[in-house]
C-alpha cells in the first residue's frame, strides 16, 4: 500500500543528488583516541562553509577504552535524522582499523575508508592481522596510513588524528582551506605551536594521498 | 548568534537566555553537559547563577522547587532514572504549584546506552499532572527553553522537559537571542495553603490541578510545537513525536505523501488524534521510548483507523529509533551497504589502565578464593565494569545505592561473606541512608567505599562527598576499630587484602575505603598544572 511512495523518494534522490552537497561521515575508533577532535575540525569548517550539520556523538559509559562512534552529517541542506541510515555514509573515518570494519554496514556501495593501520588491541580475541588485511583486500575505496608512525617521525606525536583528517578530505568534499582555517580557529586558543603541529600532520595526510602513497 | 551546539548546550543556553536564576542537578548520562554548560559560561557567572553539582535528584528538585518558591526561574536536570530519585518532591511540586517558572529537565537513554532500564518519563509527567515538551531538534530545544518559563509561569506548574539520548548528544547550528531575558526577582507569593500539603488543603490542590487539564490539553492543541500537516495520500496517516519526526522527514526528503502530525507538546491534543484518525484508513505512531501516545490512541476500543506501531511490531518493542527502522515501517526499502564484516568483534568499556578500583578487584577477588561463598553487591559507576572479564567480581547491579541495603537483606537473610562495593560519588547520592540502616542493626556487611575524588562515569565531575567520607562515617555510627582508608596501588596489594579479610572475619559492620585519585582526572589535574 505504500508503492508509488518508493518511486517518488528515487527520482528526487536523483534530482537531489544533482544540485546539493551531502556528505554522511562516521567516525569511529576507540574511547580517547581523539576522534571528537576531528568531528569538532570538520563540524567547525563546514559552519565556515555555511552549510548544515549535524553529529552525533556518545558520550557516558562506551567512552571507557570501548569502540566509539559518531555520525556527522554536513549538508547545503537542511539535515533531519540525526543519525545516519544503512548503507547511507560516504565516508568512514577511523582511528582504528578493526573499527572501521565494525561500520562496513552503513557504508554506501561507492564510500570510502580512511582508517589508520594501526590495531588498538586491548581485548583477548583481537582478530589476527592476516584477518583485517583480507578484509581490506576486497574492499575498493581504502586508505589506510600508519598515522601514529607518520606523526612520530615528524615530530608531532599527539596529531595523529589531523593526518588522518588530512587524508580524507577529498573524501569529504570539503575544502582543504577551509579545514585549515577551522584548525586555527578550534587550536587557536591552545597557542600556536599547537596550531602549527595540526597544520602540518592535515598536510602530512593529504600529501600521502596526492602522492598515490598509499593504497 | 549562531552556534554548533550539542542538544544538551543548547537546552543550557536556551534557559540562560530565559533568565534562568539556577541549575540543580547531579550527573548522569545523557544529561551531564547541560549543568557543565552553565558552570563554563560566562553569562552564568557574571549573573552568578547557581550551578554546583548536588547530592543527588531528589535535593535538586528540592532545592530547585525552593527557589521558584521565591519568584525565580529554576531548572532541574537529570537522566532518566534520576526522575525515580525525586519522585516524590516532582510529583508533589504540580500539587503545590510553582512561583517563579520551574522546568524539571529529563533525559531519557532509549536502547540503554549507559543506562539500566529505557523507562520513559512521560508517563510520569501524565502522573504528575503536569505540562510537557518534547523537542525534535536542537533548535527546538533552546526555543522551547523560554517557552517553557513562561508557560510554568502561566499555569503555576512545573513543566517536564523530556529528551532522548540523540537529541541531548547530537550537534547542529542552533539561533540564540542576542540579549538574555532578565533573571526575575525575588518575589514571594504569598499562597501558603498550597504550599502546605496538609490533607485538607492538598485536597483543594489536588482538584483544582485535575481540572487544570482540559486547559493544559487545549494548550498544548493550539502550540505551534504541535502540527497537523496534511497530504493527499490518506491511506496512512503518521503521529511523529520528538526525534521521530526527524526520522520520518529523513524518509521522505520532499515531504511526507501522508497526513503527518507532529507531537512536541503535551498533553496529547486528543482533537489533533481525532483529526487524524478521522481521517486516514490507518495511523503508524512513531514515539522515541516506550508506547505513550501509541497506547492512548488504541485505547481498548476498537476504532475507525487501525493503529500501527510498537505495540503491533510495525516498529520495535524496546530500544531507540532510527531512520531505517522508520523506514522499514513505512514499507520503504533500505539503502544497500555492505555486508556486517564478520571478524569483527565486541569492544567493551573497561577500567582505565592504572584505575584504582582494579586494584580493589584484583585484592578483593584474592581474597574471596578463601571464601567461596561469599556475594559482592556492586553499583552504579565506572567500577560496574568490575563485573566484566577479567575480574567478574560482582554479582549485583540495580540502583544507586544499592549496595550497601542489598548486601545488608542478604545479611538478614542469612548470607556470609556479603560485600558491598560503591563508589564514593554514588555513597553520599543513595548510600548513607542504607548504611544507617546497617549500622543500627549492626549488619555483619562489608562495605567497600571505592573512593576516586570525583563522579567518574560521567566525565568527572565534583563529589559531594571529598574529604568527608571517614566523618561521615563516624557520624552514622561506624566503630573508629572497623573504620579502614587504604590506598589502592599494586604495592600495597598485601596491606589491602588483609584488611579486607579482617574485616570479613569481624562479625559486624566495617567501612574499608580504598582512596585513590582517578587516572582522568589525574591527567587532567596535571595538565592544569602544567599550565
Amino acid at each position: 500500500m505504500y508503492a508509488d511512495t518508493e518511486k517518488t523518494f528515487e527520482t528526487a534522490k536523483e534530482i537531489r543528488e544533482d544540485t546539493t552537497m551531502k556528505t554522511d561521515i562516521v567516525l569511529c575508533g576507540v574511547g580517547g583516541q581523539g576522534i571528537l577532535s576531528i568531528a569538532t575540525v570538520i563540524g567547525e569548517a563546514a559552519m565556515k562553509e555555511q552549510l548544515y550539520i549535524k553529529q552525533a556523538e556518545v558520550h557516558g559509559m562506551s567512552q571507557r577504552g570501548g569502540d566509539v562512534q559518531s555520525n556527522l552529517r554536513i549538508s547545503s541542506l537542511p539535515i533531519n535524522s540525526d543519525l545516519i541510515g544503512m548503507g547511507q555514509a560516504d565516508v568512514i573515518i577511523s582511528m582504528e582499523p578493526m573499527e572501521a570494519l565494525r561500520y562496513l554496514p552503513y557504508l554506501n556501495k561507492n564510500g570510502w575508508i580512511i582508517t589508520s593501520s594501526a590495531p588498538f588491541v586491548n581485548i583477548p580475541d583481537y582478530p589476527e592481522s592476516d584477518k583485517l588485511k583480507r578484509d581490506y583486500a576486497m574492499l575498493d575505496n581504502v586508505v589506510t596510513l600508519d598515522i601514529e608512525a607518520m606523526a612520530k617521525d615528524n615530530g608531532i606525536p599527539r596529531s595523529a588524528n589531523m593526518i588522518l583528517l588530512g587524508a580524507a578530505q577529498k573524501a569529504l568534499g570539503i575544502e582543504y582551506a577551509k579545514l585549515e582555517d577551522a584548525v586555527r580557529s578550534v587550536f587557536g586558543r591552545k597557542g600556536e605551536t599547537v596550531v602549527e603541529a595540526n597544520l602540518k600532520a592535515m598536510a602530512i595526510g593529504r600529501e600521502a594521498v596526492l602522492n598515490n602513497t598509499v593504497k | 548568534m549562531k552556534k554548533l551546539l550539542l542538544g544538551d548546550e543548547a537546552i543550557a543556553q536556551g534557559a540562560l537566555d530565559a533568565g534562568l536564576s539556577g541549575v540543580y542537578a547531579y550527573p548522569g548520562t545523557p544529561s551531564t553537559e547541560i549543568t557543565e554548560y552553565i558552570q563554563n559560561s560566562p553569562l552564568a557567572e557574571s549573573r552568578n547563577v547557581h550551578r554546583r553539582w548536588l547530592v543527588n535528584e531528589k535535593t535538586a528538585m528540592e532545592e530547585a522547587l525552593g527557589m521558584s518558591f521565591m519568584g525565580k526561574r529554576a531548572m532541574v536536570c537529570m537522566k532518566h532514572v534520576g526522575l525515580n530519585v525525586c519522585a516524590d518532591p516532582f510529583v508533589n511540586s504540580a500539587m503545590t504549584g510553582t512561583n517563579g517558572g520551574l522546568v524539571v529537565l529529563v533525559a531519557d537513554d532509549p536502547s540503554m546506552h549507559s543506562s539500566q532500564d529505557e523507562q520513559d518519563s512521560r508517563f510520569y509527567g501524565k502522573f504528575a499532572m503536569i505540562p510537557m515538551f518534547e523537542p525534535s531538534n536542537q533548535q527546538e530545544a533552546y526555543d522551547m527553553m523560554a517557552d517553557a518559563f513562561d508557560f510554568s509561569e502561566k499555569v503555576h506548574l512545573p513543566v517536564l522537559m523530556r529528551v532522548t539520548t540523540r537529541m541531548a548528544h547530537s550537534r547542529a547550528v542552533v539561533e540564540t537571542v542576542d540579549v538574555p531575558r532578565e533573571e526575575n526577582k525575588l518575589n514571594y507569593n504569598a499562597r501558603a495553603k498550597d504550599w502546605v500539603l496538609l490533607p485538607a488543603f492538598a485536597r483543594k490542590r489536588n482538584a483544582f490541578v485535575t481540572g487544570q487539564q482540559a486547559m493544559l490539553e487545549q494548550e498544548a492543541a493550539d502550540s505551534i510545537y504541535n502540527k497537523y500537516i496534511d497530504a493527499p495520500n490518506h491511506s496512512l496517516g503518521v503521529i511523529a513525536s520528538g526525534i521521530a519526526f526527524n526520522y520520518l522527514n529523513e524518509c521522505y526528503p520532499d515531504g511526507c505523501p501522508y497526513p503527518v502530525l507532529k507531537i512536541s507538546r503535551y498533553p496529547l491534543p486528543k482533537e489533533l488524534v481525532r483529526r487524524m484518525t478521522a481521517a486516514c484508513d490507518a495511523v503508524l505512531v512513531a514515539e522515541e521510548g516506550q508506547p505513550f501516545i501509541e497506547e492512548a490512541v488504541r485505547g481498548i476500543m476498537p476504532g475507525d483507523a487501525m493503529i500501527k506501531g510498537r505495540l503491533t511490531g510495525e516498529l520495535p518493542r524496546t530500544g531507540e529509533l532510527n531512520p531505517d527502522l522508520m523506514r522499514r515501517a513505512l514499507g520503504l526499502p533500505c539503502m544497500e551497504g555492505f555486508a556486517p564484516c564478520e571478524d569483527v568483534v565486541p569492544r567493551p568499556p573497561a577500567l582505565c589502565n592504572g584505575c584504582g578500583h582494579r586494584d580493589v578487584y584484583a585484592a578483593l577477588n584474592e581474597v574471596l578464593e578463601e571464601y567461596p561463598d561469599a556475594r559482592v553487591f556492586g553499583d552504579i559507576g565506572c567500577y560496574t565494569l568490575g563485573f566484566l572479564p577479567p575480574y567478574n567480581a560482582i554479582h549485583s547491579c540495580v540502583d544507586m545505592g544499592a549496595s550497601i541495603t542489598m548486601a545488608k537483606g542478604a545479611a538478614d537473610a542469612g548470607q556470609w561473606p556479603a560485600v558491598a562495593v560503591i563508589g564514593d560519588s554514588t555513597f553520599t547520592h543513595s548510600g548513607m541512608t542504607g548504611l544507617l540502616d546497617a549500622i543500627n542493626e549492626q549488619a555483619d556487611i562489608t562495605v567497600i567505599i571505592s573512593d576516586n575524588l570525583t563522579t567518574a562515569m560521567t566525565g568527572g565531575q565534583d563529589s559531594a562527598g571529598t574529604n568527608k567520607f571517614e566523618a561521615i562515617c563516624r557520624g552514622l555510627g561506624v566503630d573508629e576499630e572497623h573504620l579502614k582508608v587504604v590506598v589502592p596501588l599494586p604495592k600495597n596489594m598485601a596491606e589491602i587484602k588483609e584488611t579486607i579479610r579482617r574485616e570479613i572475619e569481624y562479625h559486624g559492620l566495617s567501612v574499608i575505603i580504598p582512596r585513590r585519585e582517578c587516572m582522568q582526572t589525574l591527567k587532567r589535574h596535571l595538565k592544569q598544572q602544567k599550565k
